[in-house]
């Protein structure tokens, strides 16, 4: 549609102007929720990147550790040593807030590697379903109605279970942040599977692959150099969503205790531990764990609720 | 419409017998089945007859079927654990479970629905904006985060509520209830609210959102075209529209409150199959979690085709044969 | 004697404040409408004709707003009710018909159950004559078995008949006027002619005013008794249905006319106007129309907006067509 006669001059703007300027930024810009909520996100995750070099104490160096600093309250010095903590200490005498700083660390990485395996295998296994079609597509979209029957959290104990069932029992702790990964990931695959093989359908029927076929390019490289960038549009969007989901699943799993040990304890694990203390009057032991998950949770769903409103077309 | 019954009738069976083949195989390979089935005190003689039962050495599928045959009756296996029958441990501790998700699920639906109406009538207003807030908080937060909280407040700080267990049950035949002391409905209190609330917010925000949806539609415009009071609008009309999706995830989600109830369980400690559950995780007792695996499939297939069935009542454009254009 | 015309609009305007500022869907349009006439309401998609119907029954969607002009019904003005006072004269006094008759139809709800409700609510009768007379609106409008078909829901009726029960709903409570927008747009070509006779008919018979909007010629042409046409949110040109077609005076209009295929025209190759309606957010100096008019002058770019009264108060032009500047036809 042709503008007005009158057109404007067009000036020499830069991409980084037009991009401050484009509709998506424009809503973010003027939406505190969305402002606030990504703050947030940026400075825990900042935090706990860099908590090697911010965490007062290493907490799970048993040399650094002194039984006696057990249940210092928070700002207080400890009565037989005398050592402040910023935040307390637990039982073990584990300064608080450096244990919230690698429990971060621990939650977030299981939640982006927990995403990312479930973004490969659902991504991979939707564009062969959707590009190759006949049985394989039948046989992947029945497994994922299947898995589909039961709520995620459920499908990721049952691998934890069945995970640790398997492994010797030496080496459980070890492995269970990969173990944890794997269940998370197993059970969130399915959305990316479908999402990306209706997507792939939808192109497959369009001219610029049934061009590449002509010439003669091989169903891979089609599906890898052609549909794949296509498709990835809606999964950024669920990736993100996704994200928020796997990090409260972790700390979900881990404070049931089918997660991330004590030994090497995410937010969740933390929490649990806290929740002995609760009665008996070392309130900061849980307290601030669960301040830190709550801020967590609360500004990556905000921004993830944001985020998908603002990429939803249909409310434009 | 006969066809399609028979259709998700076959899904649901193909579901069984899926979640089947995986509980056996759990059975099977991770860890021993004659120990699965018989516990320390047996007798060669018990081994014997056993292996023979399960087949051992027969093909995949034979035993496989055998297993099925077995859960069927009921018998499936000893719990690692206890030492005991995993069926009269399911049984014993299922009420508890029950009584949980029947109070939380009918306090978030009644809940969810309608401040899910007032927010979406009244969506201009403070407190429907304050609402929605809130309801925010109550989708991100955890589950486990509320429960604590929950005691945090109303057991250490107020001391007015238990803080674990079901209080005193009554026995009624093979049902233990908590309906029926003091201290069972206390008990019943704080750990309803974990679990229902979650459950609660999406419902809410799904039916507001329904309600929003269905107000912007041209026969609700035609209605008002037509001088329809805007309360026959948003109660005749409106409702009726909104309410057809929201029963399907509704439904959908009163099964995953089953699965939900492990979380809320773990929390407060309550005696039902979810606490069953984790625990036999922990201890890496298989014949437990296969048998609760192949109980909530039961479960949760049978809500699903309930609710695919209720559908057919609420939509008469469904009822109409699938051939004459439908949608 | 003075014979009120049922629906009089006196220099509407109606702004949408957006984030790009403030749009004029409707700038200062007027035209009456008399019991028994049809008025034509025709222009573009985006050309403003919807959004007046809208404003007229107060059915516009926030943000946007009546900000100045008047809206009377046979006589009183509307323009300014609100709430319930609105609301009882809409399907009493006036009423709408809508473009898709799929979606103006609620799917739970029986034909009967939607007709009688309307019935109900704005004439005092009891339940059993309510459904008496639903059951009369459908037959007048040509729905065979009406007493059985009454307790059907809408997807069992083909479009055509849809449209038809839409437009019984329409008249059911007796209104004075009726806006149609766009009725045969949605529908097959084939029934298209069967809905606008019947909507000739029925408001002939009953003395209803009708605001016809639509952007098909052929159903102005047919059914129309005047015409305004509508561009760019103004009003371009409003007479005697006859007149405009044959003989029009804005050069929009006739650029339409030259561009819509006639039977009579032979096989002669269709004129196109030269670019397209512009955007509401990027309306050009002077006459909207101006950029694309081949017969421009300076004025038309540089006087703001020409109107009916002050031009020769059939055309919107500074500049209206006379004989010899005819376009060929």
């Amino acid at each position: 549609m042709t503008d007005a006669a009158e057109s404007r001059t067009p000036a020499p703007e830069n991409r980084a102007r037009r991009v401050w300027n484009s509709d998506f930024i424009w809503s973010f810009r003027h939406a505190p929720v969305a402002i606030i909520s990504f703050v947030v996100v940026l400075v825990l995750v900042l935090a706990a990147v860099l908590a090697p070099l911010i965490a007062p104490h290493d907490p799970f160096d048993p040399g650094t550790l002194n039984l006696m600093n057990g249940f210092t309250a928070p700002g207080e010095p400890n009565a037989f040593t005398g050592d402040q903590f910023l935040l307390g200490t637990d039982d073990q005498g584990r300064d608080v807030f450096s244990t919230i700083l690698y429990g971060m660390r621990i939650s977030l990485f299981v939640g982006f590697a927990a995403v990312m395996l479930a973004m490969v295998i659902g991504v991979t296994l939707g564009l062969l379903a959707g590009y190759l079609g006949g049985w394989f597509e039948t046989i992947i979209m029945r497994v994922a109605d299947v898995q589909l029957t039961f709520p995620a959290i459920l499908v990721a104990m049952l691998i934890f279970g069945i995970a640790k069932g398997i492994t010797p029992p030496e080496y459980r702790d070890e492995m269970a942040i990969w173990v944890l990964i794997l269940a998370i990931g197993l059970s969130d695959w399915v959305q990316f599977a479908r999402v990306v093989r209706g997507a792939t359908l939808v192109e497959k029927s369009k001219e610029y692959v049934q061009a590449a076929r002509l010439i003669g390019r091989t169903p891979f490289s089609i599906m890898l150099r052609h549909i794949l960038p296509n498709v990835l549009n809606p999964v950024l969007v669920i990736a993100t969503i996704s994200l928020a989901l796997a990090i409260i699943a972790e700390a979900t799993l881990s404070f049931l205790g089918v997660g991330a040990p004590p030994t090497k304890p995410s937010l969740g694990t933390l929490i649990r531990i806290g929740q002995e203390f609760m009665f008996s009057g070392e309130w900061w032991i849980l307290f601030f764990p669960a301040l830190a998950l709550l801020a967590l949770a609360l500004s990556i769903n905000l921004l993830g609720d944001w985020l998908r409103d603002a990429l939803n077309p249909r409310l434009r | 419409m006969l066809a399609y019954i028979i259709r998700r009738v076959t899904q649901s069976i193909l579901v069984l017998f899926v979640v089947g083949l995986v509980a056996f195989s759990m059975f099977r390979f991770v860890g021993d089945p004659i120990d699965n089935m018989l516990g320390q005190e047996r007798t060669q003689a018990d081994v014997e007859r056993l292996r023979e039962q399960l087949g051992l050495d027969q093909p995949f599928v034979v035993q496989y079927w055998r297993f099925l045959e077995q859960a069927i009756q009921g018998n499936l296996g000893l719990s690692y654990r206890q030492g005991r029958p995993v069926s009269d441990i399911l049984i014993e501790r299922l009420p508890a479970t029950l009584e949980l998700a029947v109070v939380s699920g009918l306090m978030a639906l009644v809940g969810g629905i309608g401040l899910g109406i007032f927010t979406a009538i009244w969506r201009r207003g403070v407190s429907a904006n304050a609402i929605m807030t809130l309801s925010l908080v109550g989708v991100s937060l955890p589950t486990f985060l509320i429960g604590i909280l929950l005691i945090y407040l109303f057991s250490v700080e107020l001391g007015w509520l238990p803080s674990f267990g079901r209080g005193e049950v009554t026995d009624l035949g093979w049902w233990t209830t908590g309906f029926l002391t003091e201290s069972g409905l206390k008990a019943l209190i704080l750990p309803a609210i974990t679990l229902g609330l979650y459950q609660m917010t999406l419902i809410m925000r799904l039916v507001r959102t329904e309600m929003l949806e269905v107000l912007r539609m041209d026969y609700i415009r035609f209605a008002r075209a037509r001088g329809i009071r805007e309360r026959a609008i948003n109660f005749r009309h409106a409702l009726k529209n909104t309410l057809v999706p929201v029963i399907t995830i509704t439904g959908l989600q009163l099964g995953s409150i089953i699965a939900f109830a492990i979380i809320t369980e773990t929390v407060f400690q309550w005696p039902g199959v979810g606490l069953l559950f984790i625990n036999a995780i922990q201890f890496v007792d298989i014949p437990v979690m296969a048998a609760y695996l192949m109980l909530i499939s039961v479960l949760f297939v049978g809500i699903n085709l309930i609710v695919d069935m209720l559908y057919f009542v609420i939509d008469p454009r469904l009822r109409a044969d699938r051939t004459q254009g439908g949608h | 004697m003075t014979d009120t015309p049922v629906l009089s609009v006196r220099d509407l305007v109606v702004e949408i404040p957006t984030r790009h500022g403030v749009l004029r869907p409707v700038d200062t349009v007027s035209y009456d409408i008399h019991a028994g006439e049809i008025l034509g309401v025709v222009g573009e998609s985006g050309a403003g004709k919807s959004m007046a119907g809208n404003a007229v029954i107060g059915l516009l969607d926030r943000p946007a707003r009546i900000v100045s002009g008047e809206v009377l019904l046979s006589g009183q003005p509307i323009h300014n009710l609100k709430g319930d006072a609105i609301r009882r004269l809409r399907g009493k006094k006036m009423g709408m018909i809508f473009q898709d008759p799929l979606t103006s139809l609620n799917p739970l709800l029986t034909v009967g159950d939607q007709l009688t409700e309307t019935i109900l609510e704005h004439l005092s009768v009891g339940q059993t004559e309510a459904r008496k007379r639903a059951i009369a609106a459908l037959e007048e409008v040509g729905i065979p078995a009406a007493a059985q078909r009454i307790n059907s829901y809408p997807h069992e009726f083909s479009g055509g008949m849809r449209q038809r029960v839409v437009i019984a709903l329409a008249l059911c409570a007796e209104p004075d006027l009726v806006i149609a927008d766009e009725p045969t747009t949605a529908l097959d070509v084939s029934i298209q002619a069967q809905i606008v006779a019947l909507l000739k008919r029925l408001c002939r018979d009953r003395g209803v005013a009708v605001m016809l909007v639509t952007h098909d010629m052929g159903v102005i042409a047919e059914a129309a008794d005047r015409v305004a046409v509508m561009y760019a949110g103004r009003l371009a040109e409003l007479g005697p249905v006859r007149e405009v077609l044959t003989n029009a005076h804005h050069p929009y209009t006739a650029g339409l006319m030259a561009s819509t295929p006639l039977a009579s025209q032979g096989r002669k190759r269709l004129r196109q106007i030269p670019g397209s309606m512009p955007r509401l957010g990027a309306l050009p100096s002077g006459c909207a129309f101006h950029p694309r008019c081949e017969f421009a002058q300076e004025k038309c770019r540089a006087e703001p907006g020409p109107t009916l009264d002050r031009c020769d108060g059939r055309a919107a032009c500074w500049f209206p067509l006379t004989d010899e500047r005819k376009v060929s036809a």
